[in-house]
């Protein structure tokens, strides 16, 4: 019983993770089409943008305050991912759209460049990111399951990006501007949007989730140049399989993978189990290859 | 549309070229970009370039990558051990040069860079590799050219190679009298929990065959793939088959997870104790040591190791590399492997491979770790192994060691119940 309570916890605490860092690239692969190899690196400078906000704090304000930093961090991750992101699309990705393969190789080439670039100013060796004392410790529901605070709020911090993302995506001009570009760019580009405009926001802010995503793992997981290969893999799988252009998509994905591979991982083991989740996404796209929320379009491409 | 495309296909020439740029753009050395036109002849493969006043050697570890987490710092203290050495005159009167090249974290890089440094460079000694898969690499490169190599990490054993010197621990060095002490302490039911490649998956043969023989019982072995980053399940499972002891085999950023993960499940050292093979001083800073405080280690030599030389290696690293660095297990032994070749090409007179390697048999070194010696069947060195906790403040303290130095045993000959073990 207590098994079935922690793993079920588990396995929604592993697809808030998965969602948070396919959250990011819903939007730059999903929205726009961009195979952004390099979006595992943008996690990785948003964890760098806790360990500086962290160092910062630890440096010049007095300790009551340390545990204030988090929130603060998750700002910055933010807006540093934000801000390369838009530096590297105005410089190179918006050359490569509706070049799937480029983008690819481009994309993947910046990646290494990113990792030895936080390699260069942070060195090799990880960094250590103390969690602030709020989030230490967990909520025991009854004897043996403890469900730690630092995972609540992972999964509290995804919720509200979500939240903030479909408010964003479905309910603001902005937003409105943005599917008209990616649903069909030469009829939006008629009527009068900005397509560069839109794209380079576009891009950025799903960088800057990236960061968040980068931000809030720096709790549970390492903080290195090479992290974001670790987690690059799952955001594709969470994505495709969600069915590409759809943020409800995304979120089903996320939930099917992680409760899926808590469940294998429990009954075999951490290797086996991963192989048994990616069986049954490859059977899964073999029976609907377009995910399991197909984009209705009238447009040809 | 014509010349859009045009601006296409330049940007991506351009981003190719600045990858590529991005993915070299580690070679330290000053060496590498000249001698790349040089022909390589095989044949004379193993004359050292020993002209002149300065003798080259070779430094190769994993710069870039994943592993270069761990290696860049024992670069760092190999470069250290032969400025110390050339700040006293050097050897056989040459001041040594390093060629450092990066293997990195990719094991055909390693066997290339290997072969590189040998025939092109044409190196005395080499001093690199981390993971049990580079040196194996590496391996038939040394074999074939005749060439030497020094390794400075603890690794599963079951190998000694004529071409190569161990100065990292074998398994009767570290995990086998780590494993007696649990028994000694009454731990008896032992989780098994590790990465999924060649050392923990050996060394954890070894330790079932231990367990099996001692009285101890293997409850539950569990592998995850390198690199993995959820260990909530795990723990789950640790729960539920309630052992008295988790040996720890992940290599890597797998650990900052495991023990960041655990503490959050409310389970602490007091409650659970673990021990870890590949977590030092260096991996202690990048965890964080809240989470570590009170968990069990097993190496040789620790940064608070308590030997005069060890006082004057820990000065000279953090005067070297700054007063944050720490001094860890590889760093001393590839600080050590610089030193013993040193040594052994005085006595020998000469930089040959084959007269170093003869006079290599025996050589003592008072090391920051305690006295080692080269045992010449397996050369492999006798080195001290200890226990030790991690503190609230980074460092481990120890809190059992051997007594002396213990002779390594690579292939476990001198235990009953390995036997087999070595076969397959």
């Amino acid at each position: 019983m207590e098994i079935w309570v922690s793993q079920i916890f588990n396995g929604l605490s592993v697809s808030s993770i998965l969602l948070l860092i396919a959250l990011g690239l819903a939007i730059t692969f999903g929205l726009m089409r961009v195979i952004n190899m390099a979006h595992g690196e943008f996690i990785m400078i948003g964890a760098y943008g806790a360990y500086m906000t962290q160092q910062i704090f630890k440096s010049t304000l007095p300790k009551s305050l340390f545990d204030a930093y988090f929130p603060v961090a998750i700002l910055a991750s933010f807006v540093i991912a934000f801000a390369i992101g838009y530096l590297l699309e105005v410089t190179l990705i918006r050359f490569l759209y509706g070049r799937p393969l480029d983008s690819l190789l481009a994309t993947w080439g910046v990646g290494l460049m990113l990792q030895q670039l936080a390699r260069s100013i942070f060195g090799a060796p990880n960094v250590a990111v103390a969690s602030p004392s709020w989030l230490d410790g967990g909520l025991t529901i009854f004897t043996g399951v403890v469900l730690p605070y630092k995972r609540l709020f992972i999964i509290g911090l995804v919720a509200l990006c979500l939240f903030a993302m479909y408010m964003y995506i479905y309910r603001s001009n902005a937003g409105r501007r943005m599917r008209a570009v990616m649903q069909n760019r030469d009829m939006a580009a008629c009527l009068g949007i900005s397509t560069r405009r839109v794209d380079s926001f576009t891009f950025a802010i799903g960088s800057g989730i990236a960061g968040i995503a980068g931000c809030a793992l720096t709790l549970i997981g390492p903080i290195g140049p090479s992290i974001g290969t670790y987690y690059i893999v799952d955001a594709f799988m969470v994505v495709v399989l969600g069915g590409v252009g759809k943020l409800v998509g995304t979120v089903a994905g996320a939930l099917g993978i992680g409760v899926f591979n808590t469940l294998f991982e429990w009954w075999t083991d951490a290797s086996l189990g991963k192989v048994l989740v990616f069986l049954c996404i490859v059977a899964f796209l073999q029976w609907k290859p377009m995910g399991m929320f197909a984009v209705r379009t009238r447009s040809l491409d | 549309m014509k010349k859009s495309n045009l601006l296409k296909g330049f940007v991506l020439a351009m981003t190719a070229s600045l990858a590529l740029a991005g993915c070299g753009g580690n070679n330290n050395n000053n060496e590498a970009s000249s001698s790349s036109s040089a022909p390589s002849s095989e044949a004379a493969s193993s004359a050292v370039a020993a002209g002149g006043d300065t003798v080259k050697v070779g430094i190769l570890h994993s710069l870039s990558g994943t592993m270069s987490i761990s290696e860049v710092t024992v670069k760092n203290s190999e470069l250290m051990a032969i400025k110390e050495i050339n700040a006293k005159g050097g050897v056989l009167g040459k001041q040594i040069e390093a060629v450092v090249e990066d293997g990195a974290s990719d094991w055909p890089t390693f066997a290339e860079k290997a072969r590189k440094l040998i025939s092109e460079d044409k190196v005395a000694t080499v001093f690199g590799g981390w993971t049990s898969s580079s040196r194996k690499a590496m391996l038939p490169v040394f074999e074939e050219l005749n060439g030497l190599l020094w390794y400075p990490v603890q690794y599963e054993g079951l190998e000694s190679s004529p071409n190569i010197f161990y100065t990292g621990a074998t398994t009767n060095q570290q995990i086998i009298p780590s494993v007696d002490f649990l028994l000694e302490k009454g731990k008896k039911k032992v989780f098994l929990l590790g990465s999924d490649y060649v050392f923990p998956r050996t060394a954890n043969k070894i330790i079932k065959a231990q367990l099996a023989a001692k009285g101890g019982e293997t409850v539950a072995e569990e592998y995850t793939p390198l690199g993995h980053t959820d260990y909530t399940t795990i723990i789950a499972k640790i729960k539920e088959a309630k052992p008295d002891v988790v040996y720890n085999t992940l290599n890597g950023d797998s650990n900052v997870a495991f023990f960041k993960q655990l503490k959050d499940a409310g389970i602490t050292a007091a409650d659970l104790m673990t021990i870890s093979v590949s977590v030092a001083e260096e991996e202690v800073k990048g965890i964080g040591p809240e989470y570590l405080t009170g968990h069990l280690v097993a190496w040789d030599y620790y940064q608070t190791t308590d030997t005069p030389e060890n006082k004057v290696f820990v000065e000279n690293f953090k005067k070297e590399y700054g007063a944050d660095s720490v001094t860890s297990d590889p760093m001393e032994a590839g600080y050590v492997a610089v030193y013993l070749w040193a040594a052994a090409a005085e006595k020998a007179g000469s930089f040959e491979v084959d007269k170093v390697k003869e006079a290599a048999k025996g050589i003592e070194f008072n090391a920051p770790e305690g006295k080692v010696t080269i045992d010449g069947d397996n050369q492999h060195i006798y080195k001290t192994v200890r226990i030790g906790e991690i503190k609230a403040d980074g460092q481990i303290v120890e809190l059992w060691n051997s007594g002396g130095p213990v002779k390594p045993d690579p292939y476990l000959t001198t235990y009953d119940w390995a036997k087999g073990l070595s076969d397959q």
